[in-house]
């Protein structure tokens, strides 16, 4: 990873240092927590539907409570996010295309619906056939679960989120393959039935890849766009999540053989993960607290605008 | 100039961004709705006595922003610091050292002069900008923020759960929670006394008219007339601040004549709204989301072991 030029503008001037924007008021751990769980519920929703097909019974049942437990873990972080919890009914009052927020709200409503469907039928053994058609329902509804946070946090005047729309859903859905999968690993670790959950340790293979890939995008984003991702509490974090990610999904190639390495490699995956959000609500933070981050974006896009 | 001489172009388009002619209709209010209405700030008469703070905050009913902790910043006479969900009105305080010159331009303008260059205090009154496209009406999840039939943005505290998104999007940084009440807060250009005829109480207390309140379109030709009589006084330096329908924001409904840069009075210098960028936002993660079940896919296809 070479260092980016750093260039900010020759003429920056602030009023008294202040920010220009407000610092996002989205709190640790909620928000990272939300993030993870989330896509967490979105992929294992898909392994879950994956293994009913392909007849792998008990990888099918681990995923379908998994997918049931984020989605609703996932929830209560984002409600307790809230300034009024008590009104969190109220983002189902309108649907919104302009609003990430809304979008998401509802995708989250229907997808907890749909996991809660499949995993009541897992539990109770009744209506299978119902339970398996909401299971492959979720399936729809979770690759969209994964990915609308990058839209969440990209639609802000914060830089570091917006200037990063193309990385940030690819962050979040690999995420979601490397949290699947470092689940899947963890449960075979424990289980009779290992074979079954080979796939789990593929795709957390895959999604080491592309979160790493992902995160690789954000920190050589050029100039002072991705420098709150290589400097600074973003980019310590970020870091770090590289180095657990990496190392997790060289671990999950030995899952298969080795119930350690399988469970070795879920910690750093799982670790990983929630580094990789911590670090972006950091970076973002980071970004809307200085006002050289929101001027020099500006001043690039468009010089000699009407405040040249 | 104005924009209502514009042409209503693709509804889609400009309901993300660009300029649009009706804001109120674009927001679904029928044709009779009252015009656009405004603030010009012209901050070269701005005397920064801070009626506008006071007067709004005892019109609306502010709370003190930390339970009677008042405390001093050190930025000039500025102790409010920056707008808020408490402080709809704040009043930028800048000391600068000019050059001297033979002619100093308007007088009141240069208020000392020291060796080898003159002291220049500019004041002004910043405020919710009332986009026309603004960001924090366009993300906000429960309807809580809303157009007004004057074009204006308001939250109503009714609806408003705290979810916090639009003080991320706000490119201007005006929207805030409240940390007591959970709830987000930003100037309505007092809707209250606007329904009933009257000015807002900011506009309405500013002793030299540097807040200036009426029909949008009136105020840009107001602001165009005062923008060239200061440029010709000697003060080639002044611009218009978010009267321009073609910038990032579709014009702002609440603009400024400015004596420097934006950013030295901590304002953004060209912001953009971030949904214009919303369609690519969305075909990124949609493909973001389909690695995703393609990855899925393949882990699946090998053998069943």
């Amino acid at each position: 990873m070479t260092e980016q030029p750093q260039v900010p503008p020759a003429d920056f001037q602030s009023y008294y240092g202040r920010p220009i924007l407000k610092v996002s008021r989205w709190k640790e751990p909620h928000l990272p927590a939300y993030l993870f769980l989330g896509e967490l519920s979105g992929a294992l929703a898909m392994v879950g539907a994956a293994a009913d097909v392909t007849g792998r019974p008990s990888l099918a049942r681990a995923a379908r409570l998994g997918a049931a437990a984020g989605a609703f873990a996932g929830g209560a972080f984002l409600t307790a996010e809230l300034g009024r919890p008590e009104r969190f009914l109220n983002m189902l009052r309108v649907a919104k295309p302009t609003s990430p927020m809304s979008m998401g709200s509802w995708i989250l409503a229907a997808h907890s619906g749909l996991v809660s469907a499949s995993a009541a039928s897992e539990l109770t053994g009744r209506l299978a056939s119902l339970g398996s058609l909401a299971g492959a329902g979720s399936a729809l509804t979770g690759p969209l679960l994964a990915a609308y946070p990058g839209v969440l946090l990209a639609n802000t005047a914060v830089p570091a989120w917006h200037e990063a729309y193309r990385q940030l859903p690819l962050l979040f859905t690999g995420g979601a393959m490397t949290a699947a999968g470092a689940a899947g690993l963890a449960v075979s670790a424990l289980s009779r039935d290992r074979p079954e959950f080979a796939a789990a340790g593929r795709l957390a293979f895959i999604g080491a890849a592309v979160e790493s890939l992902a995160g690789y995008g954000l920190e050589t984003m050029p100039g002072l766009a991705g420098e709150p991702y290589r400097t600074g509490p973003g980019g310590r974090m970020l870091t770090a999540a590289r180095y657990l990610t990496m190392g997790g999904g060289v671990a999950a190639l030995a899952g298969r053989r080795s119930r350690t390495a399988a469970a070795v490699s879920a910690a750093l995956l799982t670790g990983g993960g929630l580094c990789a959000k911590f670090a972006v609500l950091r970076a973002g933070k980071a970004s809307a607290a200085d006002p050289k981050y929101v001027v020099a974006s500006q001043r690039v896009a468009r010089p000699g605008s009407q405040g040249a | 100039m104005t924009s209502d001489s514009m042409p209503v172009a693709d509804g889609a388009r400009n309901s993300l961004y660009g300029p649009l002619a009706d804001v109120a209709a674009d927001a679904g209010y029928p044709g009779s709705h009252p015009e656009r209405v405004g603030f010009f700030t012209d901050t070269s008469v701005c005397i920064g006595c801070k009626a506008c703070e006071v007067a709004c905050k005892e019109w609306n009913g502010l709370p003190d922003p930390e339970a009677g902790a008042l405390a001093l910043t050190g930025m000039s006479y500025d102790n409010t610091g920056a707008l808020g969900s408490n402080s709809w009105r704040h009043v930028a305080f800048i000391e600068q050292t000019v050059p001297s010159r033979a002619d100093p331009g308007e007088p009141e303008l240069i208020s000392a002069v020291a060796d080898g260059g003159a002291t220049r205090w500019l004041m002004a009154s910043d405020v919710c900008k009332h986009c026309t496209h603004a960001a924090c009406l366009d993300v906000c999840p429960t309807g809580a923020l809303v157009r007004t039939e004057f074009g204006t943005v308001i939250v109503q505290p009714d609806v408003c759960n705290g979810c916090a998104y639009c003080v991320s999007a706000c490119p201007f940084g005006v929207i805030d929670r409240r940390d007591d009440d959970g709830r987000a807060w930003k100037c309505t250009m007092c809707y209250d006394r606007l329904r009933g005829g009257l000015e807002p109480a900011c506009a309405k207390a500013c002793p030299t008219d540097s807040i200036q309140f009426g029909p949008l379109a009136e105020l840009r030709e107001i602001a165009s007339v005062r923008l060239a009589d200061v440029q010709a006084s000697g003060h080639p330096e002044a611009r218009l601040y978010g009267a321009d329908p073609d910038d990032g924001i579709g014009g702002a409904g609440a603009f400024f004549l400015l004596l420097d840069a934006p950013e030295v009075y901590g304002l953004p210098p060209d912001p953009v709204v971030t949904t214009k960028d919303l369609p690519a936002m969305w075909r990124w993660a949609g493909t973001a989301a389909a690695v995703l079940a393609a990855g899925v896919a393949v882990a699946f296809a090998g053998r069943r072991r």
